[in-house]
């Protein structure tokens, strides 16, 4: 095991080097530069400017150059400093923006498990009822469905028109005046809507999958060697069938890492959230290079971590994997 | 699994018994036709613009209101079938045949060849898919060709990982070690003799997959990163209802409708046909 | 009745005396700030929600003539190289310090600097020698008269005595500015909110207002929102959101609404290498094809008004006598046909010498009412047989392939209209090139002779007279088909009083605007 997660390991660095060239390189080649959102089309911004800015970037060395630059500082962890007038270190501008995005994301992926599981494994378990066609509609439906308009929908509808729940922000403008609890139940006001917008295409693949996932391990030998053994309907579901059918949810669980710090910029802008969806589009519009390659960068390794997780973990839980 | 002799006429059965799955072929054809008889079907202009009728409801002369500019959204939806489907059908079919490519060398040579190229998918999986499409358009330049290629050249690799994982499985078989020692060479092998029996899952992908598109270019319109005005997308008619979402619902109802009828009706026949091709069911 | 005769005697003044002091204003914001450092940013963001924190030597009254700020008044010389500044005594920062001429001259110093990544050190870069002979008293000697110089000043005054020898990029100041302005900086949420509070040492009194906070919403539809469930008072309305969403009773009753000119101006450019542009009549029939009316119709619900060149009408720059385009398409016609443009293959498109008559518009992504003005040209043209193909593209993208490389044939763009009348970087031949402002190559030796004139001349009436000239040459060249000035629509919550509409807009006085004590919200919490 040890000597896998090593070899796993060492095939990262290189993988990393990959992401990395082709980023810079394709970020490069497009035109446009960061020297251009500050200065271009406004009169009172003369050639010297733009040069001297252009310097101050180090913009005018040849791209390999400004590659290596770079990567020399990524490897003691220096991701540099954003290219926006602010200056600021590339990671503090990522990390103001991680948490929301973050929470937005786990509490959305827990409201698909706890929702999705039961689903999957009831429509397996009475496979062809009205319950299992009406919830494969359903979720097919929720699949289809695109996001944002879902989004645009439930904000007209819940907050405008019904004024139950708050349409943009995560919190209101007196929130440092609330309680504690008052405080809790504030955030949850104002996420209810994108928490649950965001869960409804995930609930339809997952539950999807875990109902295959429980058709598959129903029909093994050992479930009917169970039931042969006279046990009880109950224990042949829960304690057989659905030990084996969560495994590959495992799996799917450490391929989601990269996705919690995924934000989607649309989604964003609707619901007027802070997270990094925006701020990394923002950073493309504006050829904001080192905090492109940040992103571009960490969700690379977040990636790579949660599929090295993933099948460790699924290494641990399935011994036949193991043994190979 | 793959195809075996007698299966075609089974798998026909199984698929025309599936109700959901054939909805979703009809709705599909319905779509297609709509889109190619476009200029027959549609009551309007989609470009007319008249500035005295700017956001009207739906009514009589406008069943489904009009926009910005006054144009009918009816007859612009309908004209945004064909660039949905276009975008959709071509780009899954360039996903479907670099995925198709790439999976079919790493799997039958293996050796180095698979290891670069199932690198290469890893890499390009790090990506997160949407946020690079973006980043792309964006920088090239937002038109229907660009975004095809675009969305195309990053949706392939999960075809490929699928048909590496057939062809390894496949590459043992007994027809193929016949067909070798008969002296067909290595190309012949693969896509005349492997490559028909592995397209069953290809086959599923390839429906999903423009089911992914179409939302991925109605995300890039709504975005303002879609097709070129005055073309109409249902994305760009959306992004107008997001403008105006107060008062113009019509924009934001019927092109959201659309996408997801579309949408859906894809992956109802994308499931079916994987249903039906997968012995173990009933 | 009583009352009136009451209001008439006693006048405005003891209205502007019995205001109440208290009370917050939310201003709503579509963009976050990106540094509180104004002159190193260049986003408009910045630039507004530090502006209360800041002074000028000069700034804008409510006709947006320069009046004194900081500098108490000042004097050209006649040979107009030489501008003294006379400078207020008694002026603090907000944490305390003086403010003084050796903070004057430290900004100056600050703007042409080399290391300091500023896009706005031209007009700074036109001096010749600045001195600071005693702490009130502030000199600027120019190469050259140099009228547009004197706008410059209303640069924000940062305080030397935090910046000095500090690299400005890393300085606390971006996040947390330190003026001496009305207002002092309190607190900053990144894409969230800035908050201010009001500065009792202000030189010009306590601003009414405790204070004021901007909140980031990126999107209108989502402000507008917030406006009406009390979480924004003040924000810029779409035309949409002016015409048909505001005439509720309730909305009326809580909320007021205003509309002036804008500082701005869209136009149709044409990229002057193209031969086929070349010909004045071709730029002129184009002109009369497009019709102005519709567009400010359907883009703006007609909240705008027709622009004839460069300038904002209704300011004391703007030349009303000047040649007008009105929609003419058979007139539009004749001179494309004089030209040598007809229909000769009936094919329903105009043509020479075998050549359809189709051109490529361009406009950057990101604004709705440029692709919509953009379209209804297209529309426009197509009738007298001129195709138009449209491409949106990404800025960064547009401006350094296409903009910069002169790599264009048409394209719609704005302008802000500053206060200073110079239009010399924009229409001067002698910035045609990569990255310059003259873009469509225009060239006209008359134009740039008076364009010269007008900047060396601090007499306003003979600036006034170059300039009108000026409008006349472009009216009947039509460089650019000018296209409209768009009304500003801000709307704020009713219970501000002290507002009143003029040139400058609505905010010139803003830290006269008060709250009487019962309608008062967003207090400070002590």
């Amino acid at each position: 095991m040890l000597k896998y997660l090593a070899k796993r390991l060492a095939m990262m660095v290189p993988l990393l080097i990959g992401i990395t060239f082709i980023s810079f390189v394709v970020m490069h080649l497009a035109p446009g530069s960061p020297v251009d959102l500050a200065t271009t089309l406004n009169p009172k911004v003369s050639e010297i400017a733009m040069e001297r800015l252009t310097k101050i970037y180090g913009l005018d060395k040849p791209v390999y150059e400004q590659y290596w630059n770079w990567l020399q500082r990524l490897a003691v962890l220096d991701f540099g400093r954003s290219f926006a007038p602010d200056g600021r270190p590339v990671l503090d501008k990522i990390a103001e923006r991680l948490p929301i995005t973050i929470t937005i994301n786990l509490l959305s992926l827990m409201l698909v498990l706890v929702v999705a599981v039961p689903i999957g494994v009831y429509s397996a378990t009475h496979q062809g009822s009205v319950f299992d066609q009406a919830t494969t509609v359903f979720v097919f439906v929720g699949f289809a469905t695109p996001t944002f308009w879902l989004a645009l929908l439930c904000m007209t509808l819940f907050g405008v028109h019904l004024g139950w729940l708050p349409i943009s922000g995560i919190k209101s403008l007196d929130h440092a005046q609330m309680s504690w609890l008052g405080q809790l139940g504030d955030y949850a006001r104002h996420l209810f809507l994108p928490v649950v917008v965001s869960a409804i295409g995930g609930l339809a693949g997952m539950s999807r999958y875990m109902r295959a996932n429980m058709l598959e391990a129903v029909r093994q030998d050992y479930i009917t060697t169970a039931r042969a053994k006279g046990l009880s309907e109950v224990a042949v579901i829960y304690r057989h069938a659905m030990r084996n059918a969560m495994m590959p949810v495992i799996t799917i669980l450490g391929l989601s890492l990269p996705a919690l710090i995924g934000g989607s910029v649309i989604f964003e802008s609707i619901f007027a959230i802070n997270g990094v969806g925006k701020l990394f589009y923002d950073a493309v519009m504006a050829r904001d290079y080192p905090l492109v390659m940040g992103g571009l960068v960490l969700g690379a390794v977040l990636t790579l971590v949660g599929n090295l997780l993933a099948d460790v973990s699924y290494g641990l839980a399935d011994p036949r994997v193991r043994a190979s | 699994m793959s195809v075996q002799p007698g299966m075609f006429g089974d798998f026909q059965d199984r698929l025309r018994t599936n109700r959901l799955a054939m909805a979703g072929a009809v709705v599909v054809l319905v779509l297609v036709a709509v889109a190619l008889l476009a200029p027959l079907v549609a009551p309007d202009d989609p470009n007319r613009i008249d500035v005295d009728a700017i956001l009207l409801p739906p009514g009589p002369d406008h069943l489904f209101g009009t926009d910005e500019l006054g144009r009918d959204v009816l007859s612009r939806m309908i004209y945004g079938a064909r660039v949905s489907l276009e975008v959709g059908i071509v780009s899954a079919g360039i996903a479907t045949l670099v995925g198709v490519l790439l999976g079919a060398l790493a799997g039958y040579y293996g050796g180095w060849v698979e290891a670069l190229i199932m690198r290469f998918v890893d890499i390009m999986l790090c990506f997160p898919t949407f946020f690079l499409i973006l980043a792309v358009i964006a920088m090239l330049e937002p038109n229907i060709l660009n975004i095809m290629a675009v969305i195309g050249l990053t949706s392939w690799m999960g075809v490929a990982r699928l048909v590496r994982a057939e062809f390894l499985s496949l590459k043992e078989r007994d027809y193929v070690t016949a067909a070798r020692s008969l002296g067909a060479g290595d190309l012949r092998i693969i896509f005349r003799h492997i490559l028909p029996n592995a397209m069953a899952p290809v086959l599923v992908a390839a429906t999903l997959g423009v089911a992914g598109a179409i939302l991925t270019e109605s995300g890039l319109s709504f975005l303002g990163l879609g097709v070129q005005p005055p073309l109409a997308s249902w994305g760009n008619i959306l992004s107008q209802g997001k403008a105006n979402i107060e008062i113009a619902w019509w924009l934001s109802l019927f092109p959201g409708l659309a996408i997801l009828v579309t949408v859906l009706a894809y992956n109802l026949l994308g499931e079916g046909i994987r249903d039906a091709l997968d012995p173990r069911l009933r | 009745m009583f009352l009136a005769a009451v209001w008439l005697v006693a006048g405005p003044v003891s209205a502007a005396t019995a205001a109440d002091t208290g009370g917050g204003i939310i201003i709503g914001t579509i963009g976050d700030a990106t540094s509180m450092i104004p002159m190193i940013t260049s986003d408009s963001a910045s630039h507004e929600m530090s502006g209360y924190c800041y002074n000028g030597l000069l700034k804008y009254d409510r006709d947006l003539k320069l009046v004194g700020d900081l500098a108490q008044s000042w004097e050209v010389s006649p040979d107009g190289l030489t501008i003294t500044f006379h400078l207020r005594r008694g002026v603090v920062f907000h944490d305390g310090k003086p403010y003084t001429s050796a903070d004057a001259l430290f900004n100056y110093r600050f703007m042409v600097n080399p290391k300091t990544p500023t896009a706005y050190s031209g007009d700074y870069l036109q001096v010749a020698k600045a001195e600071a002979p005693d702490p009130y008293t502030f000199r600027v000697t120019y190469k050259e008269p140099y009228a547009p110089g004197l706008a410059s000043w209303t640069l924000p005054q940062m305080p030397a005595h935090l910046l000095r020898g500090v690299d400005v990029r890393k300085s606390p100041l971006n996040r947390h500015p330190i003026g001496t302005g009305p207002y002092r900086f309190k607190s900053w949420r990144p894409g969230a909110q800035v908050v201010l509070t009001y500065f009792d040492r202000y030189f010009r009194g306590r601003p009414y207002l405790d204070q004021v906070i901007y909140r980031v919403i990126p999107d209108m539809a989502t402000l507008f929102l917030e406006l009406r469930s009390g979480g924004v008072d003040w924000m810029g309305l779409t035309a949409l959101q002016y015409r048909r969403q505001t005439n509720t009773p309730f909305f009326k009753r809580h909320y007021r609404k205003y509309r002036y000119p804008s500082s701005s101006y869209t136009y149709l450019g044409y990229n002057l290498r193209d031969p086929r542009f070349q010909d004045k009549r071709v730029r002129q029939a184009l002109s009369y094809a497009i019709d102005k009316k519709e567009i400010i119709k359907g883009v703006l619900l007609g909240l705008g008004q027709v622009a004839t060149g460069p300038y904002k009408p209704g300011t004391e720059w703007y030349n009303p006598k000047v040649r007008r385009y009105p929609y003419d398409p058979a007139r539009a016609r004749e001179l494309l046909k004089a030209a040598g443009w007809s229909d000769h293959d009936g094919d329903g498109w105009l043509d020479k010498e075998g050549r359809r008559f189709e051109f490529v518009l361009m406009t950057n992504q990101g604004n709705q009412a440029r692709t919509n003005t953009a379209v209804i040209i297209q529309h426009r043209l197509a009738k007298i047989g001129v195709k138009v193909d449209i491409r949106v593209i990404e800025w960064s993208a547009f401006v350094t392939e296409f903009i910069n490389k002169g790599r264009f044939e048409a394209i719609v763009l704005g302008w802000t209209i500053p206060p200073d009348p110079d239009l010399f970087d924009v229409w001067h031949s002698s910035n045609i090139g990569p990255g310059k402002l003259n873009m469509t190559a225009y060239r006209n030796p008359e134009l740039d002779r008076l364009l010269e004139r007008a900047r060396r001349t601090f007499d306003p009436a003979r600036r006034k007279a170059y300039l009108d000239r000026v409008q006349v040459i472009m009216a009947e060249d039509q460089p650019y088909t000018f296209l409209y000035v768009p009304d500003a629509l801000p709307v704020v919550h009713a219970r501000f009083k002290g507002i009143v509409p003029a040139p400058a807009g609505i905010s010139y006085d803003f830290i006269r605007w008060w709250v009487p004590k019962a309608l008062q919200r967003h207090s400070l919490t002590r």
